[in-house]
């Protein structure tokens, strides 16, 4: 009989994995820990995870191997990915390797709160649809097909004159608890590929911060959404917009993004 | 020595004119002597004959006093050495050494010889016959002898002395030698002529060939041989001026092609290598950073979940967040220096980029009071630049512009013109290398808030520091105290020692030694190593006198900034601003400018007001 535990937290570091000890199991979770790869990977097949946190560089082996192990495996277990060395790279790649999220180090308690809740939460959502199999987009509503997306939470698409607009996924809205407020940082022109370009506070008082799929120059900002956030809810993939930018480097950036063509 | 193409060439040409000469000589020398023979010998025929029939008579009338006489006084000539008769048994009856007179001279002897070799002696001798050159003893010089026998004729036995009968044939010889002492001198002067002009053609053979070999084929490849060693010490930079046309010359101009395209792929080279170990350093120190910040980060904020009915902890460990926030915002902005790499550069309009910027530090200026003027140059043509990059110096400059002001409301003057200036006093020394790659920047030595450039000076005695102005054309040197332009010191590479003197060429305004280093990415920059002297050459300003700027010129009524900062203000890490800043913003502006090929300076004034100026070259497409 395979024990169930909600999240297993792998991290070379020691502090780093006593602190998501205490965190999140002072939101009632259950963790289990490890502070190398083959242990890990040990635990994984005989237990029971709902979710995985692993960091990314580790001294006996590379995180992606474990979360290229676990995506093999037929248990398709949620991974966050993580790590201290936070490039652009390190994010797009875990994203596009299947990864939920990925938290770049140092991350404050509510960071890692608000991300694992999305997680588990989007995970619960896959269940509930692969369930009722025959219905589908009965739980969430999944992306255009000419729409590329980073990971699970946002998508791109670019218009005939050159300009993309950029949004959240149904999934990703729907993996939220209820939205109260929608921040726009203050001045933001550009968006940077993986990184924050927009941060939801939610009914717990979490802040989600949204990664931008693509770098570019912000040509228009929809600030519809800040006085009505149901648009996000009722059409998160025409109307519920956030930016309109002009891409940087869309060729180079786009073979990172997941084609939308292939849920559906 | 023996290795030279001179020297082989000498002396491969050297043996073949000895050969020539000497075939020549032998040839000549020959000739010479058989005409000068020959000419003795019909002489002494001619003698010989004469001597024969001035006698006869004498000798018919059996005059023996007369004869003797005559024989004598030919005898006295100079060159004749003997002049005797003997009689048909060979006994000596006259000669002009009286001692002689009565001799019996052996048949082998060589007077005889000729017609006495056979047993039965001949009676008729041709005349190559009758002489015969020999030499009296090894030690005296040659004599050539010629006999003449004396024949029977009717006279002689019909005479009244019926001293000879009719039956005999030869009734005696004369026999006159002839000392052949003087042709033999004659020979041997031209001997020695020739030999004294085989000699002498030789030697000046040989100093024409060296001459030119020196010329045309040491000195060329000398110079070649000093640049490869110069390759070798890694000064791609150096070049050979070509001179000539020949085969050197090509090899010259192809090794100077070569030192080219190898100085740019080192280049190339150079800055991407410099580029990505700046990455690895800042990912690394990122990494390193990151990991033991996120125990702080992710304890101080769980703390901050748990207390939150404790008010008192809540704002000390507030303080540990926001602390730990910042840290991660300077490690990530320490990241995207790294990734600022080469910039994306296409034609923009800087006057739309200067606008976006305003459009985004909008609220904080209005909210500020702060009133922006522009006064733009609407004939500016497009610049090649990189917009975005471009943006973030204006947004950087506003903010800070905006942050000097504070919240007392100001305005913020921005002007563009276009400006034609001369390199003097405008170009920077940014980069020097000796000819090992060592930099010759100084940091710690600034000359008008500008890094230096510094080289060691030695003398046989003491040594110092040279602090040359990086600025060009404006010669604000730092010399060293007690220094003294003499001729033996030297001027070196303070890491490595390397010379930095050019060997070959001295300051055309005062004739002291010229300085030389490389300015990377391209370059060459010389001045005069004399203090008094000004004289300066920098290839990358080339020949133009004025080059094209787009001056941007951005001025705050701010509080201004203090003289002592001013230096500093392009240091990364630096701020005034205390807590609000992460000192990054001026380097990452100073970095996006030095980018473009740019400059930047900064005047201010306490309490009055602070003016950027960016200089933008203009290029010409």
């Amino acid at each position: 009989m395979k024990k169930e535990i909600d999240i297993l937290a792998i991290d070379d570091e020691q502090v780093v994995v006593n602190a998501i000890v205490k965190i999140l199991g002072n939101e009632n979770f259950s963790v289990d820990t490890s502070t190398n790869s083959s242990e890990a990977l040990a635990k994984i097949n005989s237990n029971k995870y709902n979710l995985i946190i692993c960091d990314i560089m580790m001294p006996d082996a590379d995180g992606f191997e474990i979360l290229n192990q676990v995506q093999k495996s037929a248990a398709s277990i949620p991974i966050i990915m993580s790590s201290g060395y936070s490039t652009i790279e390190n994010a797009v790649r875990s994203l596009y390797e299947g990864a939920v999220d990925f938290v770049p180090k140092p991350f404050t308690a509510d960071e890692l709160i608000s991300s694992v809740k999305r997680a588990l939460k989007y995970s619960e959502l896959i269940k509930l649809n692969s369930e009722f199999e025959n219905q589908k987009n009965l739980f969430f509503v999944s992306c255009p097909s000419k729409y590329r997306r980073l990971g699970y939470s946002t998508w791109s698409f670019t218009e005939r004159d050159g300009t993309a607009i950029i949004g959240m996924t149904d999934i990703f809205i729907k993996s939220l608890e209820q939205i109260d407020e929608i921040i726009f940082p203050d001045g933001i022109e550009e968006v940077v590929q993986a990184n924050s370009c927009l941060q939801i506070k939610t009914s717990d008082g979490l802040l989600h911060d949204v990664l931008s799929p693509i770098s570019g120059r912000i040509v228009e900002k929809n600030f519809e959404l800040i006085h009505y956030k149901e648009i996000l809810e009722k059409d998160p993939y025409f109307k519920g917009w956030v930016y309109r930018i002009i891409p940087t480097d869309y060729v180079y950036e786009s073979k990172n993004l997941i084609s939308c063509s292939s849920d559906r | 020595m023996f290795n030279k193409i001179g020297f082989k060439l000498i002396f491969i040409v050297g043996v073949t004119v000895l050969f020539i000469i000497g075939g020549f000589a032998f040839i000549n020398i020959t000739s010479h002597s058989t005409d000068l023979l020959n000419e003795v010998e019909r002489h002494a025929n001619q003698l010989s004959e004469t001597v024969k029939y001035s006698t006869r008579y004498d000798m018919m009338l059996n005059q023996r006093d007369h004869i003797h006489q005559v024989i004598n006084t030919i005898g006295e000539q100079p060159g004749i050495r003997d002049v005797r008769i003997l009689n048909k048994v060979g006994k000596i009856i006259y000669s002009t050494k009286p001692s002689d007179i009565g001799k019996m001279v052996n048949k082998r002897a060589e007077s005889c010889y000729a017609c006495h070799a056979e047993d039965k002696p001949l009676e008729k001798i041709s005349i190559k016959e009758k002489t015969r050159i020999f030499r009296l003893d090894p030690d005296s010089s040659r004599v050539l002898g010629v006999i003449n026998p004396i024949y029977n004729d009717k006279s002689c036995w019909q005479a009244e002395c019926h001293a000879h009968s009719r039956e005999k044939i030869v009734l005696g010889v004369l026999d006159v030698t002839i000392s052949l002492e003087e042709v033999d001198k004659q020979i041997q002067n031209s001997e020695m002529e020739i030999a004294v002009f085989a000699v002498i053609s030789i030697l000046i053979i040989s100093f024409i060939i060296a001459f030119f070999v020196k010329r045309w084929v040491d000195k060329p490849v000398n110079v070649l041989l000093a640049a490869t060693k110069q390759v070798a010490d890694g000064n791609l930079n150096y070049k050979i001026e070509q001179s000539s046309k020949d085969e050197i010359g090509k090899l010259a101009g192809s090794f100077n092609n070569m030192t080219k395209k190898l100085s740019e792929a080192r280049l190339q080279l150079f800055h991407s290598d410099k580029l990505a170990s700046l990455g690895r350093l800042a990912a690394g120190v990122a990494h390193e950073i990151n990991n033991p910040l996120t125990g702080v980060l992710t304890y101080s904020s769980f703390l901050l979940k748990r207390t939150k009915g404790n008010p008192e902890l809540q704002e000390d460990l507030n303080v540990i967040v926001r602390e730990t926030l910042r840290s991660r915002e300077i490690v990530k902005s320490l990241l995207d220096f790294a990734r600022q790499s080469v910039p994306k550069k296409s034609s923009s309009n800087i006057h739309e980029i200067i606008e976006r910027a305003i459009g985004v530090v909008e609220n904080q200026l209005s909210l500020n009071k702060i009133v922006v003027r522009k006064n733009f140059d609407a004939a500016l043509s497009k610049l090649i630049l990189d917009a975005n990059q471009m943006q973030q110096v204006f947004i950087n400059l506003l903010v800070n512009a905006a942050d000097a002001i504070g919240k007392k409301g100001g305005t913020i003057n921005i002007t563009t013109s276009e400006l034609k200036l001369s390199p003097l006093g405008l170009l920077q020394i940014k980069k020097a290398q000796c000819s090992k790659r060592h930099s010759l920047i100084d940091n710690e030595i600034k000359i008008d808030g500008k890094s230096s450039v510094k080289i060691k000076v030695k003398s046989d005695v003491a040594e110092g520091f040279i602090n040359l102005d990086p600025i060009y054309g404006k010669h604000k040197n730092i010399f060293p105290v007690n220094f003294n332009s003499s001729n033996d010191l030297k001027f070196v590479c303070p890491e490595c020692e390397t010379n930095l003197l050019i060997d070959s060429r001295v300051c055309p305004q005062c004739g002291s030694g010229l300085i030389s280093f490389t300015t990377p990415p391209q370059g060459t920059f010389e001045c005069c190593s004399n203090q008094e002297c000004n004289w300066q050459s920098w290839d990358l300003v080339g020949k133009e006198s004025r080059l094209d700027y787009l001056e941007i010129k951005i001025s705050d009524t701010g509080c201004g900034i203090a003289k002592e900062e001013i230096d500093k203000i392009f240091e990364p890490f630096f701020s005034t601003k205390g807590q609000r800043g992460t000192g990054l913003g001026l380097a990452v502006i100073w970095g996006i400018i030095d980018n473009h090929d740019g400059i930047i300076s900064v005047e201010s004034e306490i309490s009055k007001g602070t003016t950027f100026s960016i200089k933008l070259p203009i290029q010409k497409i």
